[in-house]
């Protein structure tokens, strides 16, 4: 009984220090996170609104996406639209083709990862340049991120000295936070100046405006997309919101939610092209039409990518983020990736203990361990549930119907408690991997009440008092 | 008020005295408490694990079983939270209307919130580091969860708090999962163990003897991990303690 996460996780447990380590980081971004939700008298009710706001946008993205784009193109920046990732990528390859780029510099997009944009533009000859901090140094280390916030929380900052050493030829053995910083900051500032084209995400469309809004910590987003004549936005339709106002309420929460913070250091609006540049918008399908019509998960298009509940997640923080198959680990990854493809990524569906941690902390209220449990009722349907879990399912049913065989079970399992150590703890038992079996009472409870011995406890106690 | 005994069935076969422990508190309070025999599980282990349809007759026969008592009443926060939450749903999927969930308590809310017990006899002079479990937190808000920015309250140590002499503690992270989780705990062992050792590390570390909660699911697993550790630490279903002078 294990999936891929259950082996990767064991990996990653093994590295004892390593996994005390990640967990504490990431538990201290939670704690950050509640001082910051706890100063707000009014955190709750912003949760509900902004829950209210990206459902009714969702349910009304004709319209939304209409506004936004209009608005956006009579700002004087180009639209296009892609069903998938494929037409994303060429969409993308085709205006910086235009231009005759050869290199790119990009802030931070789940979207392009989802995309797998990066790979695609390289293997034609682009050279693309993450500007995003942690962004960078995974890709000098080709590695993907492995959390969507902190892509790189998991990495030492004696490893990231390490990749600095031989890439950026810094100090040997300085891996003092500061140094590294203005390494890399003097490494992409080169690249900043000499790039052709600039590249960011989007955290929200405003759809009354055309606004699109872009929030960093770095001012990557800015620094990139000041210099060069071409600026690409891509973003999932999902992202679009209605007005400023309702815009207001996501910032309060984003921040606060993702990394303790009131507010990011930049909130970016790109609302129009620079005077004699382009600006050029690319809005997202890949399968976002097909989860609007799924009523179990509709939710998950509400999501802000703020990363809360992966740092909530008590088995995110003890597997990490490349135990998970799909490229966003956590609650939400775990449902994007089913959503996305359910055959591909349902290892993951192991990897929550259903304690409803990131309902409560997720700032959009997306109900993420309701949706685990329901993909796992799925798994039987297209043949992908564990056989021992289904057979241990399938005879506590045959005995759960049956209450005198319950009864009987009751009556036999002691002997369980005598059995030689071997028979019972072996490689077939997960439990016995670091815990004791419980004893199973010599009398259970249903045998006490039989005889009598359940009011008997009681009438001794009433004979007493008299 | 007639009251039905709902005793999960680990309950039955591991832990008898925690439904001996709640027959007693409820017949002290002067209430008509039944067993019904024929019980057996709510089905909360196969569903969680993904085979919702093997537990849909064991809601119809806890609908059936249970329809007559006034309350349903049960030592284990977690069982009674997929009676509560899940069971409408099952029976729905076989055309039945579910009467016996809206009338379902875990024993905890059932004394605060139904019967509102204000006084207890008996001591119990421990340190006792209480375990909020997560669908007692999360599910059946038997406390505020640490996640939400609400008015902090806990049914569950305003019960013990009747008790003479105890003294609560609460463990650091204080609702993080104990990592048992149902079929999770086997099917993720090392993170479930890791999730356990270090639950109990941070209880022990309140200076506790007992550690205390509303879902002995929950106990269990961190039992069973003490257990093998050998952590100086007992385990003690929060009715074991309210019953202890009756």
């Amino acid at each position: 009984m294990s999936t891929k996460h259950t082996k990767a996780a064991d990996l990653f447990i093994e590295n004892k220090e390593q996994q005390v380590w990640h967990n504490k980081t990431l538990h201290f971004v939670r704690d950050k996170r509640d001082k910051m939700a706890m100063q707000l008298p009014e955190w709750e009710v912003l949760r509900e609104t902004a829950h209210k706001i990206k459902m009714h946008t969702i349910t009304h993205l004709d319209h939304y996406l209409d506004l936004f784009s209009t608005r956006a193109e009579a700002n004087g920046i180009q639209v296009h639209w892609a069903k998938d990732a494929e037409e994303h990528n060429q969409i993308v390859y085709e205006i910086l083709q235009s231009h005759k780029v050869r290199k790119l510099v990009k802030s931070k997009s789940m979207l392009a990862e989802e995309c797998h944009l990066n790979p695609y533009l390289i293997d034609k000859g682009i050279n693309v340049v993450e500007s995003d901090l942690g962004e960078r140094i995974l890709q000098l280390l080709n590695e993907p991120p492995s959390h969507i916030v902190m892509p790189a929380i998991h990495l030492k900052r004696q490893e990231v000295g390490k990749l600095f050493e031989e890439k950026l030829h810094t100090e040997k053995d300085n891996s003092d936070p500061t140094y590294l910083t203005r390494a890399a900051r003097a490494h992409l500032r080169e690249e900043f100046l000499t790039a052709d084209a600039a590249m960011t995400g989007a955290n929200f469309g405003v759809a009354e405006t055309g606004d699109i809004v872009v929030c960093t910590n770095e001012g990557n987003a800015d620094m990139g997309t000041a210099l060069p004549p071409l600026h690409i936005v891509t973003m999932g339709m999902e992202k679009v919101i209605p007005n400023l106002q309702s815009l207001s309420v996501f910032i309060r929460l984003l921040a606060r939610s993702a990394t303790g913070q009131p507010v990011t250091a930049y909130t970016s609006h790109y609302r129009k092209p620079r005077e004699g540049c382009e600006m050029h918008l690319v809005i997202v399908d890949n399968g976002r039409s097909e989860a609007l019509s799924n009523e179990d998960h509709i939710q998950t298009l509400k999501c802000i990518r703020c990363g809360a509940c992966m740092n909530t997640c008590p088995v995110y923080r003890r597997s990490g983020g490349y135990s998970y198959t799909y490229f966003i680990p956590g609650p939400i990854g775990i449902n994007l990736g089913m959503l996305h493809a359910p055959k591909e990524y349902y290892d993951n569906l192991s990897a929550c203990s259903l304690c409803y941690s990131c309902n409560n902390v997720c700032p959009v209220k997306i109900d993420l361990a309701d949706q685990i449990y329901k993909w796992r009722q799925n798994l039987d349907s297209f043949g992908k549930a564990d056989p021992m879990k289904k057979v241990m399912s399938e005879g506590m049913k045959f005995m759960f119907e049956r209450p005198a065989l319950f009864r009987t079970g009751l009556k036999m399992a002691p002997i369980v408690n005598h059995m030689p150590r071997p028979l019972i703890y072996n490689g077939l038992n997960d439990w016995g991997k670091g815990r004791e079996l419980p004893q199973f009472a010599s009398e259970s409870f249903a045998a006490l009440w039989k005889k009598g011995k359940v009011s008997a406890a009681n009438q001794k106690r009433s004979n007493h008092e008299q | 008020m007639k009251i039905g005994l709902f005793i999960p069935c680990y309950v039955n076969a591991v832990y008898p005295e925690v439904g001996v422990a709640t027959y007693k508190l409820l017949d002290y309070l002067g209430l008509d408490v039944d067993y019904p025999l024929e019980q057996t599980c709510c089905g909360q282990p196969m569903a969680n694990a993904g085979f919702e349809d093997k537990a849909i007759h064991l809601a119809e026969q806890f609908d059936h079983i249970f329809d007559a008592y006034d309350y349903v009443v049960g030592p284990s926060a977690s069982c009674v939270a997929f009676v509560r939450e899940h069971h409408p749903d099952l029976l729905k999927k076989e055309g039945h209307v579910c009467r016996t969930s809206s009338k379902t308590y875990d024993i905890c809310e059932f004394l605060h919130d139904i019967v509102k017990v204000d006084k207890l006899p008996g001591r119990f002079p421990h340190k006792v580091s209480v375990h909020n479990s997560c669908h007692g937190v999360r599910e059946l808000h038997l406390s505020s969860a640490s996640e939400l920015n609400i008015p902090p309250f806990s049914k569950v140590k305003d019960l013990l708090s009747l008790m003479e002499g105890i003294e609560l503690f609460e463990p650091a992270y204080v609702d993080e999962c104990c990592g048992f989780g149902g079929m999770f705990s086997v099917e993720e062992p090392s993170v479930s163990v890791c999730m356990g050792q270090d639950k109990l590390r941070n209880h022990i570390q309140t200076g506790a003897e007992y550690i205390t909660g509303a879902d002995s699911s929950c106990l269990m697993h961190m039992q069973g991990v003490a257990k093998r550790e050998n952590l100086p630490i007992k385990f003690i279903h929060v009715t074991q303690i309210l019953a202890s002078g009756l």
